[in-house]
């Protein structure tokens, strides 16, 4: 079974291609770039293209299987209507996936469940990370806020974090957020 | 009862404004209304968010609501249309080269003198065995079928002649500067960015085309709109003040300055106002070209889904999807357009609302004072190029009468 797949993120794509590798002789093809794209799917005539939601050459791949008769079975995204469920899965996960016709859906449905799994697995690593680069701006800021509470108001570090944590509490906000004000603020008066 | 939430899929254009502007500006909060957005890159992908429930309402190009509706390339789903996002806001950016050698860059030139000179260099190009190549949104777009509408009527056939394929917005400006392309059909910003980087000259407004044709519709699942109806209907009356808002020539720094920003079409503020203002500038370097009405959004009833705009978008799905005319198919697509919602919407508001639901489009050309239920309507004028007129009771005649 040819999967081709399309992504212009380089590491979902290997992560995706990780994931495929444990089927029965899967025969994967990665397409990163958005150029002479439709050409190489041309070359390699796959059964199965994944692309993610995200990716701004959908329309234009989905004209070519429209109309395209390079392609020796058409291709669709939605070849029965019985695959309903596998389809809203797939697109929860932001995962879009077409099939050649009469590819049977007991193929099928296993490529496409460890696809969602991979995109998903994909998702959280990547909210993971945005959400560590998060804290550590957010550490960042609190400690600049202690600094300034220290220098200004003469206090030590634990009293600077206390008046950052009661001023928090009593307006019912984050920390992170209280010490963003005090940046702001002091950015704003000046030295 | 709190604030309900809508959430609505976008593409980053110029013509989703309204739905976003309701929202910054209140006019959603007013009606007890919050909107969030859902912005994505394909056409296909604010279609599958809308069908699998991501999102409860779509900004849509009405073509593709309708081909949707009627199941073409996928099983048929029920769209309804209640409101018209806009008219036109499309124009027709050429390569340079090819601009030299059939435009007058910097200006608009007559449809016609300048199909007839396109058509010249057509010819040429075929002969020497590179078709000229379009891009267009989609192919179910109001761009390829005004496209295709213009083209035909100057003797050049949109499938022999020339060659029409699919390009994203944001690729118009690489692909023709690779040359990838001789020329895009595409909204706002684009065309500009086009002239910005110096790879292409604005040559036609789609509304030199057709002076009042319909473009994004608000598309909504049929039976996501049964079950929030009363939501969508304080939708319908929140976008028609954020209409009025921003055909205001006063807010225009306002406006531009909000739709520029990183969430919605993450754009230069510089070109988005060129858009709204009407004032495009067409070749890098050019003074800005007034036209008025290249961008439709709210006068003259501008939002109220005429069934017999959907009526002739399907006669556009039949002649260019070579299809046979099909009654019942023709009574579907035309149904996509709810009148009614709007209606119930915007009774006892005040707001100007047509007595019909349909009328001959294309037959006004000069100001029309119009039935009206509420308001008052006058059209202006609202011809195609050729001065045909369509009938949407008679649509077999029309294709028949089609070159």
């Amino acid at each position: 079974m040819k999967i081709a797949i399309i992504d212009e993120s380089p590491a979902r794509a290997s992560i995706i291609e990780e994931g495929l590798a444990g089927l029965d002789q899967p025969d994967i093809h990665i397409l990163t770039r958005r150029n002479g794209l439709l050409a190489q799917l041309e070359v390699i005539g796959p059964d199965i293209v994944l692309m993610d939601l995200g990716n701004p050459s959908r329309d234009v791949l989905e004209e070519y299987f429209a109309v395209s008769r390079a392609l020796a079975r058409p291709i669709a995204m939605f070849v029965d209507e019985s695959d309903d469920e596998a389809i809203t899965a797939s697109i929860d996960a932001g995962v879009s996936a077409y099939v050649v016709d009469g590819l049977s859906k007991k193929r099928i449905k296993p490529l496409l469940d460890l696809a969602v799994k991979r995109f998903n697995a994909f998702a959280r690593l990547e909210s993971d990370l945005k959400e560590a680069k998060g804290k550590l701006a957010e550490r960042e800021a609190i400690d600049r806020a202690k600094r300034i509470l220290m220098d200004s108001k003469k206090l030590t570090e634990p009293e600077a974090y206390g008046e950052l944590r009661r001023k928090a509490m009593s307006s019912n906000k984050r920390v992170a957020e209280i010490a963003d004000a005090v940046v702001t603020a002091y950015e704003m008066m000046g030295d | 009862m709190g604030t309900q939430n809508l959430t609505i899929g976008f593409l980053p254009l110029v013509d989703a404004c309204l739905p976003i502007l309701a929202q910054e500006h209140g006019f959603a909060e007013e009606e007890g209304l919050s909107l969030s957005f859902m912005k994505d890159v394909s056409w296909a992908t604010v279609l599958d968010r809308l069908l699998y429930g991501h999102t409860d309402a779509a900004h849509m190009l009405a073509p593709l609501a309708i081909a949707t509706t009627l199941g073409r390339g996928r099983p048929a789903q029920p769209i309804a249309a209640p409101f018209v996002l806009g008219l036109n806001g499309n124009a027709v950016t050429l390569s340079k080269p090819l601009a030299h050698k059939v435009a007058m860059p910097g200006e608009l030139r007559d449809p016609r003198q300048l199909g007839a000179a396109l058509k010249v260099e057509a010819a040429k190009a075929k002969s020497a065995g590179a078709r000229l190549r379009f891009g267009v949104v989609h192919r179910y777009s109001g761009h390829n079928y005004k496209l295709r509408y213009w083209l035909a009527e100057c003797g050049i056939r949109p499938d022999e002649d020339v060659e029409i394929i699919t390009v994203a917005p944001p690729f118009v400006a690489d692909a023709l500067e690779d040359g990838e392309i001789d020329g895009a059909c595409v909204g706002e910003p684009w065309n500009s960015v086009c002239v910005e980087r110096d790879v292409g000259v604005i040559v036609l407004a789609t509304a030199q085309i057709w002076r009042r044709g319909v473009e994004k519709v608000l598309a909504i699942r049929e039976p996501v709109l049964d079950r929030k109806r009363e939501q969508f209907e304080k939708l319908i009356r929140a976008m028609r003040k954020a209409g009025a808002h921003f055909v205001d020539p006063a807010n225009l720094e306002q406006n531009s300055r909000i739709l520029s920003a990183a969430q919605y079409l993450n754009a230069d503020e510089n070109l988005v106002v060129r858009a709204i203002s009407d004032r495009l500038v067409l070749a890098n370097g050019a003074p800005p070209t007034h036209f008025p009405d290249f961008m439709f959004q709210h006068s003259e009833a501008a939002n109220f889904p005429w069934v017999s705009q959907a009526a002739w978008l399907y006669s556009q799905m039949v002649r260019w999807d070579h299809l046979e005319y099909n009654a019942q198919d023709a009574a579907r697509a035309s149904s996509v357009f709810r009148p009614d919602v709007y209606r119930s919407a915007t009774k006892l508001t005040g707001d100007d609302l047509p007595a019909a639901n349909s009328k001959v489009e294309g037959s006004v050309s000069q100001l029309t004072q119009v039935g009206a239920h509420q308001g008052s309507i006058t059209l202006s004028q609202n011809t195609f190029f050729d001065r045909r007129t369509f009938d949407p009771e008679h649509i077999e005649d029309y294709l028949a009468a089609l070159p």
